[in-house]
């Protein structure tokens, strides 16, 4: 058969309970935090709130209890995570950690990373940022630049990454280097390294996106020296392990629930009668969205099964960044009002504005089809899937 | 029901109409019914496929893997009409008839104005017609007063007065909505006939060479196909889900998502085909023409977006999300439509 399946995963036993655990969390901490709602991972950064979450045992929920884990299943994070998405809460301090170096470094990482590190994480209290690109290398992750030799009883690691997301707030960066010759598949000689970003002597610099917003840094390694305990699995195996870190990367729900606050306020704007154009027009939503989530559950149930469904993944993150900007696009044209940056209007609190919320989605929506991978380049993955090169 | 039982059943149905569909529709092309295919599928007892366990099927998720085999092949051939009427028939009390049967449902239009019922699926070919009227009745008629009439693709598509009694009449029980079910395996033949304007449109990519490379090494065309992937992977995935949740937001769903893949695969395959896949010689259009023919029977992307745009707004917006996951959840809403919830 050419094409692919995305068949519904058995869900386990407990799992609405869990949900409607989450659901009370979720409640009572709005309440309390009066965090704004926003389905956008990206966010908003709140160190309390993930502590609060690891209190919970809601992170590193599928690891294992000896590194601070709780030995749930992948299907179980699932409903947790997209249970915080939905409701809009901020997750954005712990996510990366959560998401792909926690993992990482489970599957790869030393008996001595894992111990130091993983229950930290577990716990909400220590953050990742991700060293993939490079001035030079975007979407042509193989064209890294950054070099690490072999420099006493460590490596010296010279050269820049950027774009790196929270460098500034993070605890650890895994930095993707060159240690050898590319070779003819250009993905031999590279190799991966935990780099202590407020220790080993990086040079960090602030990069403000255009909606003012300081996420991005340039990362600058000027001869940083780190101990040979730092490498990351095996020398020359990082091509392997990167590919599996974006896997991880793109298959969340993250990637389908970015603008769902959104398409709950248009949604509350249509009222319990929409006229039909605009009843339409959610119910195309509604149904991308039923979609999509039963797609996105799918690759959590091939996670759990052990696969590594990378292709799977791609599709969903293709066609779910488009249907995020669809919902926004959606909510602009049905509910006229001229999105405003911040907060200028004057809105506040728990409820901000409608026009703040869309503005926010608009600068914010560039960002969802090139993070995590270009959907041109998760295109190309998919024509791969099906056999094609 | 196993997988191992599941994929036993739609490897039989995808070897049978592999087997029988090219000449059958060369036959129907002729205006003939194929009368061989139909013996040879009801042979194989897999228009019972549907039926709950206990009533001799293997349940609705293996019906709808009979009808994406249907699709994938262009079978032309009542299969989702007789299925899904003789799954309508056990939920009723009623005995199916046997032969291939015809069914009229009521999603847009085509329950014409009472007294006819217009653009009934195989009529002139039928034993009986299974006719879903208003407030779940279900009558059994004899095909009478038949004005034949065609869809894009060719397959019957007839218009049929509504006169004298019925040959039995039966009421459905409130949660199957024969319109719904009928709309899901709509949408499982789509799928299924996505899956081959894939394959087809990949294969050509791979074979045919322009400046000199494959026209799959060209990234356009990687692009398209790739969009055709996801357009038949989401198709799929919601009558999945569908099967699995039996939800009417979910059968709904199904249908919208497929109807809306169609046209976009459809033009996709055609564009990466050129001139050769506008031929009548050429076989794509087997499988687009049923893309554009399905899309708007049953109900269409619209109709459906309607329907679930307005269910949507029920709560307001802070019960959008629970919606949507119990409407995605098997066992929390009393099962939509089909098979081992109904009870005869």
């Amino acid at each position: 058969m050419t094409g692919f399946d995305f068949p519904p995963p058995v869900m386990p036993p407990g799992v609405e309970a869990l949900r409607a655990e989450v659901r009370a969390f979720l409640a009572q901490s709005q309440a309390e935090e009066g965090w704004r709602p926003d389905s956008d991972f990206g966010s908003d950064w709140s160190a309390s709130f993930s502590r609060a979450l690891g209190a919970r045992g809601w992170i590193g929920m599928t690891w294992p209890a000896a590194y601070g884990g709780h030995e749930r299943s992948a299907l179980e994070r699932y409903v947790v995570i997209e249970e915080l998405l939905a409701a809009g809460a901020p997750v954005y301090a712990h996510w990366v950690a959560d998401r792909q170096s926690g993992p990482l470094l489970l599957r790869f990482g030393s008996e001595a990373q894992r111990r130091a590190i993983l229950p930290r994480i577990a716990a909400g209290g220590c953050y990742f940022a991700i060293g993939m690109s490079e001035p030079d290398s975007g979407s042509d992750l193989a064209s890294v630049r950054t070099r690490a030799v072999r420099s006493g009883d460590g490596w010296r690691i010279d050269g820049t990454k950027v774009w790196t997301s929270n460098a500034h707030r993070s605890h650890y960066m895994i930095a993707l280097c060159r240690t050898g010759p590319a070779g003819e598949s250009r993905h031999e000689g590279l190799s991966q390294f935990l780099i202590d970003l407020e220790g080993d002597g990086v040079e960090v610099n602030p990069i403000v996106n255009l909606a003012g917003k300081h996420d991005f840094n340039e990362c600058v390694f000027d001869g940083v020296t780190i101990p040979a305990d730092r490498l990351i699995g095996r020398e020359g195996d990082g091509w392997r392990q990167v590919t599996g870190e974006l896997a991880l990367e793109r298959s969340g729900p993250e990637r389908i629930l970015s603008t769902f606050h959104l398409l709950a306020a248009l949604v509350e704007a249509a009222g319990p009668a929409p006229e039909p154009r605009l009843a339409e027009a959610i119910g195309r939503l509604v149904a991308e969205f039923y979609a999509l989530r039963a797609m996105s559950l799918a690759v959590a149930g091939r996670l759990e099964a052990g696969a590594l469904p990378d292709v799977e993944a791609a599709i969903v993150k293709d066609m779910g960044t488009r249907f995020e900007a669809e919902v926004a696009e959606t909510l602009r044209r049905a509910v006229p009002l001229e999105p405003v940056a911040g907060d200028r209007d004057g809105a506040g609190g728990n409820a901000p504005s409608l026009a703040s919320a869309l503005g926010a989605s608009v600068l914010g929506l560039p960002s969802f089809t090139l993070r995590g991978g270009t959907n041109e380049i998760l295109r190309s993955i998919i024509a791969r899937g099906l056999g094609v090169r | 029901m196993s997988d191992e039982t599941l994929r036993l059943i739609e490897q039989t149905a995808d070897d049978l109409f592999a087997a029988e569909s090219g000449a059958a529709r060369a036959a129907l092309a002729k205006g003939e019914w194929p009368e061989g295919a139909w013996q040879a599928f009801a042979a194989t007892g897999l228009a019972q496929a549907a039926l709950p366990e206990d009533a001799g099927g293997a349940g609705l998720a293996a019906g709808l893997a009979v009808l994406r085999a249907a699709g994938r092949h262009a079978a032309p051939l009542p299969v989702a009409e007789t299925m899904m009427a003789t799954l309508l028939c056990h939920a009723a009390g009623m005995e199916a008839p046997p032969g291939p049967l015809a069914l009229s449902t009521t999603a847009a239009g085509e329950d014409g104005d009472g007294s006819t019922v217009r653009r009934v699926p195989w009529a002139r070919f039928a034993s009986a017609v299974a006719v879903v009227g208003p407030e779940g009745t279900l009558t059994l008629r004899t095909p009478a007063d038949v004005v034949e009439g065609a869809n894009l693709a060719g397959e019957p598509r007839d218009d049929m007065a509504l006169s004298g009694p019925p040959a039995a009449a039966g009421t459905l029980p409130p949660d199957t909505d024969g319109t719904l079910l009928m709309a899901l395996a709509r949408a499982a033949q789509l799928r299924g006939a996505m899956e081959q304007a894939l394959a087809m449109t990949v294969r050509y990519a791979s074979e045919r060479e322009q400046f000199g490379r494959p026209l799959a090494r060209f990234q356009a065309i990687q692009h398209h196909l790739a969009e055709i992937a996801g357009e038949a992977a989401a198709s799929g995935a919601a009558v999945d889900a569908a099967a699995e949740a039996r939800t009417p937001f979910a059968f709904a769903a199904a249908k919208a998502r497929a109807s809306q893949a169609a046209g976009t695969i459809a033009r996709l395959a055609h564009q990466v085909h050129g001139a050769i896949g506008y031929t009548a010689e050429h076989d794509l259009h087997h499988w687009t023409k049923r893309l554009w023919a399905w899309r708007d029977e049953c109900g269409n992307e619209a109709h459906w977006w309607r329907v679930l745009g307005t269910d949507a707004g029920q709560g307001g917006g802070a019960a959008l999300w629970p919606m949507l996951v119990a409407a995605g959840t098997a066992g929390t809403d009393a099962a939509a439509a089909a098979g081992e919830g109904a009870r005869p």
